[in-house]
């Protein structure tokens, strides 16, 4: 029971991977150091190459738990005692998890989860594509508390944005789920990978060394300008305490109105002051166009074919795809709707087209597909034939 | 029996302590959560004091190695009052999270003090899979045979016949026997005292925390609120004497592989009647703990 050989941390070059795999090379790039979780379809190639690639690059433990929640609870633990973890699962076990990332938000505990989606409700279509988590993402744990979520469209993504998420999530203390759907995890196309030194990795902020562990708060945020109070760690003689009850800046229980309504508004305004760390939008001749397609992951993928075969047709047509989901990027649409008349492409029966509406303050196209498949360009093409026409 | 408990035994009444008086293991109490949430009486109080007698007399392991983590219930808030690191976990997931710390820092020693319902009942899985493992963490589990916190539900340590706000005809299902459940799935060490055994009982805790592995201690407390007050058990002290009675010293030699040997036994009316304690399970030859086997693992072929 050793491993067989070291192997590189990083390995710059040039690939033809999935997704599922790219996104592990993202974590261990970011500088993961323990994995935890359960197999599920189609997550389950996260965990048979993760298991296979941490030990072998010096990280200290990666294995399947009992369950779901089991490894949600062990990755806050282990986040506590200052690794930086990942865990990955679909639908079913997303659903197990959401009590245990309700703790990560109301602790302020960086972890990253990577929710590959697949049909549901229920079991669903397991080895099938799906954007039905969306929604799920913000509001799948009860209570209030601002999520962030990022959807990859791409290998390249999945790579990329797995590290950009370990930065979002160090920097802020807080989970960043990565919100990708079945086609992007499983498909196969070309990564690169660049070199270490390339590769902007960012660590979560700690108290500084001489601080009066007697004196030390933890919770507390005065004179930090982003609201992210430094992470003190267990074992290192700071006698912290967290708890999922609300808490004093102490981080010991107390039942008090006041207390609830500041620390759940510093959660909020904690996202808010740190808005220009969430990854910018990609667009498509938005400009001067009178019909923005709005979509994300492979559904955008069908959507830009749409959206490229209007352009040749003469028709104004753009593409306005949110990578970060979560926070929904409110001003965005505001400006869209404005201009232009909104379509929403779907893998689902309707989510993103929710929060759209509400913003664009106009009702709007929607286009689903579900069943495993992303609405076909075609069908993009016919609602953008139908808007332009007016 | 109804009549009886209602009457007051002065004896038991303890005059307020003067002001000065310390608690003897004050610099290991986190004062600014105190006062505790606790009914005066409870077991919980004993247990911790248990618990952190050990620490200072009978553990091995830096205090500033060791850290507490406990899941819901009356006995989940005790990680708050106790000055080490600790953690308040969601309900039945304390296991999982001192998992979790033990493998990114093996050099900590994780103690779960927690209850029979948020150990046993929602979060008895993970407690099958720490044993399994034998994760190194001491789990001490307060058995008070009730829900207290939710206002004394039913839990599933509690025995056939006694009555709870959810089961007012009496509890109808069979409790578990958590020792046997743990020693079935694994662990290398394995204790049950009542509240009444102070003595033995922190000493108990004390090689628990020495012991290198999944070590389990199970406290038989009472909840004479929510437990005592519904069964005509009396107060406090009462249940006290009354598991003074009911205990029976055993030993692992007399339990050998009949682990229903150590069942607790229940009549209705009167209360435990028998309730084995001592050491069930020393296991000499411990098994490699979890995050050492990780590490040996993990090594790389040279």
């Amino acid at each position: 029971m050793v491993v067989e050989k070291q192997q590189q941390k990083v390995l710059t070059g040039t690939y033809f991977k999935n997704g599922n795999w790219a996104i592990i090379e993202g974590a261990i790039a970011s500088g993961i150091a323990e994995f935890f979780a359960y197999p599920i379809s189609p997550a389950s190639e996260i965990v048979e190459y993760v298991t296979y690639r941490l030990p072998a690059v010096g990280g200290k433990a990666a294995f399947i738990v009992e369950d779901e929640i089991a490894s949600i609870n062990m990755c806050i633990g282990a986040s506590w005692a200052g690794s930086k973890v990942l865990t990955a699962t679909s639908g079913p076990g997303f659903s197990l998890k959401q009590e245990g990332l309700g703790l990560a938000y109301m602790t302020e505990t960086p972890l990253v989860c990577v929710n590959i989606m697949r049909g549901g409700p229920s079991t669903g279509l397991p080895t099938f594509s799906a954007q039905g988590d969306y929604m799920q993402a913000q509001f799948g744990s009860h209570g209030d508390y601002p999520a962030i979520a990022l959807t990859p469209w791409s290998v390249q993504e999945c790579f990329d944005l797995t590290i950009e998420a370990f930065n979002i999530s160090e920097q802020l203390r807080s989970p960043v789920i990565l919100l990708a759907d079945g086609e992007v995890g499983r498909m196969m196309e070309e990564i690169t990978i660049p070199d270490e030194k390339d590769i902007k990795v960012i660590n979560r902020k700690q108290p500084p060394k001489n601080t009066d562990k007697s004196k030390f708060r933890q919770y507390d945020v005065s004179g930090q300008d982003d609201l992210v109070p430094p992470m003190a760690h267990f074992g290192e003689g700071y006698k912290i305490f967290g708890t999922g009850l609300t808490h004093t800046e102490d981080g010991l229980p107390k039942l008090d109105e006041d207390l609830h309504i500041e620390l759940i508004t510093r959660l909020y305004k904690k996202l808010e002051v740190n808005k220009h760390l969430f990854t910018e939008p990609y667009t498509y001749e938005i400009d001067d166009a009178e019909v923005v397609v709005i979509a994300t992951g492979i559904t955008a993928r069908a959507c830009l074919q749409a959206v490229m075969d209007a352009r040749d047709q003469g028709m104004k047509v753009g593409l306005y795809r949110p990578i970060t989901v979560w926070p929904f990027p409110k001003e965005d649409i505001e400006k869209i709707a404005q201009k232009a008349e909104i379509i929403v492409a779907e893998m689902s029966m309707g989510q993103l087209i929710w929060p759209v509406e509400r913003f664009a303050k106009k009702k709007c196209t929607l286009v689903r597909r579900i069943g495993g498949t992303p609405p076909e360009p075609k069908k993009i093409l016919d609602a953008v034939r139908k808007l332009v026409k007016k | 029996m109804a009549e009886k408990s209602k009457e007051i035994d002065k004896s038991s009444i303890i005059k307020r302590p003067p002001m000065d008086l310390k608690h003897p293991q004050e610099t290991l109490l986190r004062k600014k959560a105190i006062p505790t949430i606790y009914c005066p009486g409870c077991g919980i109080g004993t247990t911790i004091h248990a618990f952190l007698e050990a620490l200072t007399k009978y553990s091995k392991i830096p205090q500033d190695q060791i850290f507490v983590v406990s899941g819901i219930g009356c006995t989940g808030r005790a990680s708050g009052y106790i000055n080490l690191d600790g953690f308040h976990a969601i309900h039945g997931r304390a296991i999982p999270f001192a998992s979790g710390v033990d493998i990114a820092k093996p050099s900590l020693k994780p103690i779960v003090i927690s209850g029979d319902g948020d150990l046993f009942s929602i979060g008895l899985g993970h407690l099958a899979h720490a044993a399994r493992r034998n994760t190194d963490m001491t789990v001490i589990c307060i058995n008070n045979a009730i829900y207290g916190l939710t206002g004394g539900q039913d839990a599933p340590t509690t025995p056939v016949g006694a009555k709870t706000r959810s089961t007012p005809y009496g509890k109808i299902s069979f409790p578990f026997n958590l020792s046997h459940i743990t020693i079935a799935n694994g662990a290398t060490f394995c204790a049950r005292y009542t509240v009444y055994e102070f003595v033995q009982l922190s000493k108990a805790i004390g090689r628990a925390i020495n012991h290198q592995g999944f070590s389990f201690i199970e406290v038989i407390s009472n909840c004479h609120v929510n437990f005592g007050r519904r069964n005509d058990l009396g107060d406090s002290i009462a249940m006290r004497q009354m598991f003074k009675k009911a205990r029976v010293r055993m030993k692992e030699e007399d339990i050998g592989f009949d682990l229903h040997k150590t069942d607790i036994e229940y009549e209705i009316g009167k209360g435990f009647t028998k309730i084995p304690t001592g050491v069930f399970l020393n296991e000499k030859d411990e098994p490699e703990e979890f995050s050492e086997r990780i590490t040996h693992a993990y090594e790389f072929k040279k």
